[in-house]
């Protein structure tokens, strides 16, 4: 694979935590611009550790990290954060929504270290809610919004800035899975669009959607399936 | 759904916060919380509002001194013999006065004489030794308008007094005397002599040292204890604009020969400089004011703290964001910096209130100080930014990965 072709390449990563306990062992992945990548494993396998080296959350304690070819050891704290800012999405479980704000301003907040003025965040914001269904509830409050409205909020405001990487950890996980399929029809839609997808699930028919799959345990990769 | 095509970004950027960003940000931040924000801002807001009543309080005092002292007038001169370099004691020369008067710029003047033979009792049986500390002076006519105070009772010196045994009595002299008003005829003992007591005069503020002597008229004083003719004090009012010219001239016009051993002063120099100290902030209220202001710096860290634990998934879900670490302890010194600054305008409106609800049942003017009305809000601010740097570096060391905890 070409390296401007790679959006995430993991060589030999081990994450480990004070105390010894190694969540990674050595992975090593490569994943190309514009794929779809689930990554199904139980708890505790390191799906969420990979995910968030991935995302740059995190450092590995060893091995290399290329998030669109940059290395991310090399990159200082203030280097990963304008790479998260304009090039990462984030989807979480738990939506992480500020119940204060508006469903708008939420997905502004997305954009809000880009330094772009508010203006054009708005702008972007209104956007992205209208390619996610919620046109009509530009200024509800996450408290007046379904589950899955507000895990819609929560994608409206990982794309908002037009990532190429968007990175879900069990979006799903609190939805009914009506929801979680409408939520996860979104996430295919978005990512068509040539923004690299990874998502984390437990879900079987969640992972089952997607063309390639990786299977976690014991912070090893143990199955990496193209459909 | 209709999914209009988005294109990716192709830069890499760097991640950016604009200062009005910022703000807008600690605002909101505050304004989630804001009975607690509230409570933090007044440990501020009584510390700073102390201080500035402490300082309105004593600036109102001093404005209101120093109003009185104008209205008895900043214009009057005292010329008093004084030493000369060789460290000899001398005397006004007995033409001091006549000179003095002639000058140009000088709208009244009046001589003291010293009686120093003369001693005063209330009666002739009181022992001799307890003088009371009274003094006798003699003096003219003039000496209530140069000096500005009326007589509290009776009249002062006039021209019968020249003739006969009579005295008038300094505040202090007729309190030592026992003597409140001068119905009837009444008699001191002055050097012997029975006197009748024609007036007393209302405390003398310019030169409270008159308070305490007795004062007969200068051809009694002549005849009766052959005083010399050299006075002990000159006393005189210059033109307003003119204090400054008259005052250095005094000493050569009242003695040309050796004008070295002639000191002139300005009484109401003394008195503004004992209201400038009056004005001066009481140290230990201050003190206290300083102790409330730590207590609520400390009420602050102490909320900021809490925030910060509070925060912990809000906080990751910025680092997610693109926040950097700097992003994140600026927002909580942002943060915290403007609770304190609220705190501080808070104060100042209630130093001020305090000032002038003082002010108004003390009948005084309301003042307070000018840098005041900024030193308050600044001072909140610059403490909130201190209280800020623990809470806020907190904030920042937490690990970007908090927003993926559930």
């Amino acid at each position: 694979m070409n390296a401007n072709d790679t959006a995430l390449a993991l060589r030999d990563v081990v994450k480990e935590y004070p105390g010894g306990v190694a969540a990674l062992r050595g992975v090593s992945i490569e994943i190309g611009r514009g794929e779809q990548v689930a990554v199904v494993g139980p708890s505790g396998s390191g799906k969420t550790t990979m995910l968030a080296i991935m995302g740059t959350l995190e450092r590995a304690s060893s091995g290399e990290v290329r998030v669109r070819g940059r290395d991310v050891a090399a990159a200082s704290d203030a280097d990963l954060a304008g790479l998260r800012a304009h090039e990462i999405g984030f989807v979480f479980q738990a939506f992480h929504l500020q119940d204060t704000m508006t469903a708008i301003d939420n997905v502004a907040l997305g954009m809000l270290y880009t330094g772009d003025p508010l203006k054009l965040r708005r702008e972007a914001a209104r956007e992205a809610l209208e390619r996610v269904g919620l046109g009509p509830r530009l200024h509800f409050k996450p408290k007046q919004l379904s589950g899955g409205e507000r895990q819609r909020v929560a994608i409206a405001r990982a794309i908002a800035k037009r990532p190429m990487i968007i990175l879900a950890d069990e979006p799903t996980g609190n939805l009914d899975s009506a929801s979680g399929a409408e939520v996860t029809r979104l996430l295919h839609g978005l990512a068509d669009d040539g923004a690299t997808l990874g998502l984390i699930t437990h879900d079987e028919t969640v992972a089952a959607g997607f063309p390639r799959r990786l299977q976690m345990h014991d912070g090893e990769i143990v199955a990496d399936v193209s459909a | 759904m209709s999914v209009p095509a988005t294109v990716p970004r192709a830069r890499i950027g760097i991640a950016r916060l604009p200062v009005r960003e910022l703000f807008g940000t600690a605002l909101a931040g505050l304004s989630t919380r804001r009975l607690r924000a509230a409570l933090s801002a007044l440990g501020i807001a009584i510390g700073i509002g102390a201080m500035v009543a402490v300082v309105g309080v004593s600036s109102s005092t001093q404005a209101n001194l120093l109003s009185e002292i104008d209205a008895l007038g900043t214009n009057l001169l005292t010329v008093t013999p004084g030493q000369t370099f060789s460290g000899n004691n001398v005397a006004l020369p007995h033409t001091a006065l006549a000179m003095i008067a002639h000058m140009q710029h000088v709208a009244g003047d009046v001589a003291v004489y010293q009686v120093p033979s003369a001693n005063v009792y209330r009666t002739p049986l009181v022992p001799s030794d307890q003088t009371g500390a009274i003094g006798v002076d003699a003096t003219g006519a003039r000496l209530p308008r140069v000096m500005g105070v009326s007589v509290a009772t009776g009249h002062f010196l006039n021209a019968i007094a020249g003739r006969y045994p009579e005295a008038v009595l300094g505040a202090e002299a007729a309190q030592v005397l026992q003597i409140t008003h001068v119905a009837g005829h009444l008699l001191i003992d002055l050097g012997n002599t029975w006197f009748s007591v024609v007036g007393i005069l209302h405390p003398i503020l310019l030169d409270s040292t008159l308070d305490s002597n007795v004062y007969i008229s200068l051809p009694v004083a002549q005849r009766m204890f052959h005083i010399g003719a050299n006075p002990s004090e000159i006393y005189l009012r210059a033109n307003v604009n003119h204090v400054g010219g008259v005052s250095g001239l005094l000493a050569p016009t009242a003695d040309p020969q050796q004008p070295e051993g002639v000191n002139v002063s300005r009484p109401s120099d003394a008195l503004e400089a004992r209201a400038a100290a009056k004005g001066q902030f009481t140290t230990l209220l201050l003190g206290l004011g300083g102790v409330a202001l730590l207590v609520g710096a400390i009420g602050i860290i102490n909320i900021m703290v809490i925030s910060v634990l509070e925060r912990r998934s809000e906080i990751g879900l910025r680092r997610a964001l693109g926040a950097t670490r700097r992003h994140i302890s600026l927002q909580f010194l942002a943060e915290s910096a403007m609770l304190a600054a609220i705190g501080g305008v808070t104060g100042l409106a209630l130093g001020a209130g305090a000032t002038q609800i003082y002010a108004s049942t003390k009948h005084e003017p309301f003042v307070v100080p000018l840098y005041a009305l900024i030193a308050a809000p600044v001072a909140g601010f610059l403490i909130g930014v201190v209280a800020g740097i623990y809470p806020a570096a907190r904030a920042a060391q937490l690990s970007p990965t908090e927003a993926l905890r559930t």
